[in-house]
This record gives structure tokens, C-alpha cells and sequence, in this order.
């Protein structure tokens, strides 16, 4: 056993091994290591926060559901009250419109019991005169007469 | 296999490391040619998953170095509290690198031996943690870093108060300087021993174990293997956390 020469080789070679270690081994795969470490962390919290973001996502999902629900109940509650002012409006006019004609049928009630009058009157103030005429059994100038006869035809 | 004959050569056969050269300038080729090439598998293989890096889903050899990358930058985080470039990538080459060596001594004892000696090699030691110049180069290395970070952190005047006046006081200081140079002496050659020692021995009981007759052999090389794994792991990650409560204490400012 002697210490020799060798020694001096040995630490020319560790030197060399740790320098080039130190110079292109280690800072590369460091390097990878504290990126992988970030990358996965990065990955993590980006799950997190997709998680996160699906469970917003659900709760704004049902509140939306939740608006459109009462939303439809309102239209349908719009509709059935519409419904029901048309019917209501409907059953106005239709009322309306019978009274007119309920009206109109009157007047030509009245009108043809006014013409059924005239014709009447017409009719017996020619039997009047008829008969008078017998009655006095004579020939009575209607010329004459005629205010007469329009004064009594206008009594009757 | 070996030109001694008998247990005592075959030991020493395999204990001596190829070298090349006289006293202190002999080199050990096998030491430096296994720790080279383990070094540069180490250096590829991360070289290949720093290319290939991806912050999305990582492949295989991504996933290795990503595994050991935490591992060591765990490590670091949870004893060095300050900021810098240097002391996690050190972490991370002190313990693949030293892992790798101590791991080529599960290979079979002879495996190794009997190619390099029909390649012609008569000496062959495959694991670099038995040779003490490895595992010292290593520690005293980390103790250049040590005593380079006390002076960069606190300054020459705040290490020179640091070795004199604690921990008993500027009327104390040859005392505390003697105290605190054995302390810091101490942490390399404890560092690089320790790995050495129980590299060694490992090694030595395959050695032995090798020596016994063959049907005997698997019972205690397999056990002792597992239980070597243990030891291969836990020493490369000592020298780790040890070389990082160093430094840690380098930069820490009283």
C-alpha cells in the first residue's frame, strides 16, 4: 500500500467528473424536474378550478331552469286570463248585438203596425164614406167634400 | 495464476495493483483505467438523460437519474442550507461514481484477473476503493473544497479566529489551534479510510473465500455477496452525506 502518483490522476479525473456535472448534467435535469413539478401543480390547480367552474355551470343551469319554469307559469296564467277577457268580451258584444237586433225587429214591428194602421184607417174612412153616402142616399160631391172627408180620415 | 505459489501468493496477487513507474511517481494503471471508465459510464448515462431531458412523461434512463438526482438533492436540501452550484452535483458524482466502483467487487475475483492475464497483464485490481490513492484522491479533494469554502465564507481572518479561538478561547489558542487542526485533518483521512477499509475487506474475504474448495465456495460467496451490496451501497452514500455535512459546515458562519 503507498500513496503515489495515482492520487494526483485520481483528482485530475474527480474534476474533471464533477465539473461536468456540475456544468451539463445536473442544471438540465433539475431543471426538468422543477418544470414537471410546475407543469403537474399547473395541472392541478386547472382541474380544480374546471371542477369548480362545472359545479357554477350546474347551479347557473338551474337557475336558468328555474326562471324559464316561472316564466312558462306566468305566460300560461297570462293566456288563461286573456282567454277569459275574450270570452267575457265575446259574450258583451254578442249581448250587444242581440239588443240591436231585438231593437230593429221592434221598430219594423211598429212600422208595419203603423202602415197596417194607415191602410186601416184608409179603408175605413172609404167605408165610412160609402156608407154615408148610402145613408144619405144621394150623390155627394166629393169635390165638395173632400176637406171633410180628409178631416174625418185624419181623426180616425 | 500467480508466480508465488501457495494461499499467502494467490492473497498477494491479487492485492497488487498494476503500476507502472518507481516511488512516489509509479502509477497504478488499473485504478486509474477502471475509475476512467467507470467515471465516463457514469458521465454518459447522465450525459444521455440531461440530453434527453423532458418535463413531460420521462423514459427509463430518465427516470434513473431523476431517482438518484432527488435522492442527492434531498440529501443536500435536508443538511446544507445555504445556496450553491457546486456542492449537489459533487454529492451526486461522489456517489455514482464511488457506487460504481465499489459495485465492480461483486464481479468474481478472478474474472477480471484471468482476462487481463490472457490479455498479457500479470497484475490486475479491478475495484478502485482498495486502493487507498482512490479513495484519498476523493477525500482530500473534498478537503481542498472544505478549506476553500471556510476561507471564500469567512473570509482569512474569520478562519484563522475559527481555528484559534474556539472552542475554548483566545487564551487557549495553541491548544484550540492543535484541537482543530486534528479535527479537520481528520475528516479526510477518515473519509478515505473508512471507504478504503471496508472496501478491502470485502474484498479480502472474497479472496479467502476463493481460496476454499469449490463446492464450499457459492454457500459463502453468496451470502456475503448480498450482504457486500449492503455495504457497496451504504459506503457510497456515507462518503456522500459526509462530504456534504463538510461543506455545509465549511459555509456555516458563527
Amino acid at each position: 500500500m503507498s500513496i503515489n502518483a495515482t492520487l494526483i490522476g485520481q483528482m485530475i479525473t474527480f474534476t474533471l467528473l464533477v465539473w461536468f456535472t456540475m456544468k451539463y448534467v445536473w442544471p438540465p435535469l433539475i431543471e426538468a424536474l422543477e418544470a414537471r413539478k410546475q407543469k403537474i401543480s399547473e395541472g392541478l390547480i386547472a382541474a380544480e378550478k374546471g371542477q369548480e367552474d362545472v359545479k357554477l355551470a350546474e347551479k347557473r343551469a338551474i337557475k336558468y331552469l328555474k326562471e324559464a319554469k316561472a316564466e312558462s307559469a306566468n305566460i300560461i296564467a297570462l293566456a288563461q286570463k286573456r282567454a277569459n277577457d275574450v270570452v267575457a268580451e265575446s259574450k258583451q258584444t254578442a249581448k250587444v248585438e242581440g239588443e240591436k237586433l231585438i231593437e230593429a225587429a221592434k221598430a219594423q214591428i211598429n212600422q208595419e203596425i203603423q202602415q197596417a194602421k194607415e191602410s186601416l184607417r184608409k179603408e175605413v174612412s172609404s167605408l165610412a164614406l160609402k156608407a154615408a153616402e148610402q145613408i144619405l142616399q144621394e150623390e155627394v160631391d166629393k169635390a165638395k167634400h173632400k176637406e171633410l172627408i180628409n178631416k174625418v180620415s185624419e181623426q180616425l | 495464476m500467480s508466480s508465488e505459489g501457495g494461499a499467502t501468493g494467490y492473497i498477494v496477487h491479487h492485492l497488487t495493483p498494476l503500476s507502472v513507474g518507481e516511488g512516489f511517481w509509479a502509477l497504478h494503471l488499473d485504478t486509474l483505467f477502471f475509475s476512467a471508465v467507470l467515471g465516463a459510464a457514469f458521465i454518459l448515462f447522465f450525459k444521455n438523460a440531461a440530453e434527453k431531458a423532458t418535463t413531460g412523461v420521462p423514459g427509463l434512463t430518465q427516470n434513473i437519474a431523476e431517482m438518484l438526482i432527488e435522492f442527492v438533492d434531498q440529501q443536500v436540501k435536508d443538511t446544507f442550507h445555504g445556496k450553491s452550484k457546486l456542492i449537489a452535483p459533487l454529492g451526486l458524482t461522489i456517489f455514482c461514481w464511488v457506487l460504481l466502483w465499489n459495485t465492480m467487487d461483486v464481479i468474481p475475483v478472478d474474472l477480471l484477473g484471468l482476462i487481463g492475464s490472457v490479455m498479457g497483464i500479470e497484475y490486475l485490481r479491478v475495484v478502485p476503493s482498495t486502493d487507498l490513492n482512490a479513495t484519498f484522491a476523493l477525500s482530500i479533494s473534498v478537503f481542498i473544497l472544505i478549506i476553500f469554502y471556510s476561507i471564500k465564507i469567512k473570509g482569512v481572518f474569520g478562519f484563522a479566529k475559527e481555528l484559534t479561538c474556539t472552542p475554548f478561547g483566545p487564551w487557549m489558542m495553541p491548544f484550540n489551534l492543535l484541537l482543530k487542526i486534528v479535527e479537520e485533518i481528520a475528516k479526510p483521512i477518515s473519509l478515505a479510510l473508512r471507504l478504503f477499509g471496508n472496501l478491502y475487506a470485502g474484498e479480502l474475504i472474497f479472496i479467502l473465500i476463493a481460496l476454499l474448495p469449490a463446492f464450499i465456495q457459492p454457500l459463502l460467496s453468496f451470502p456475503w455477496a448480498i450482504f457486500h451490496l449492503l455495504i457497496i451501497v451504504l459506503q457510497a452514500f456515507i462518503f456522500m452525506v459526509l462530504t456534504i455535512v463538510y461543506l455545509s459546515m465549511a459555509h456555516e458562519d458563527h
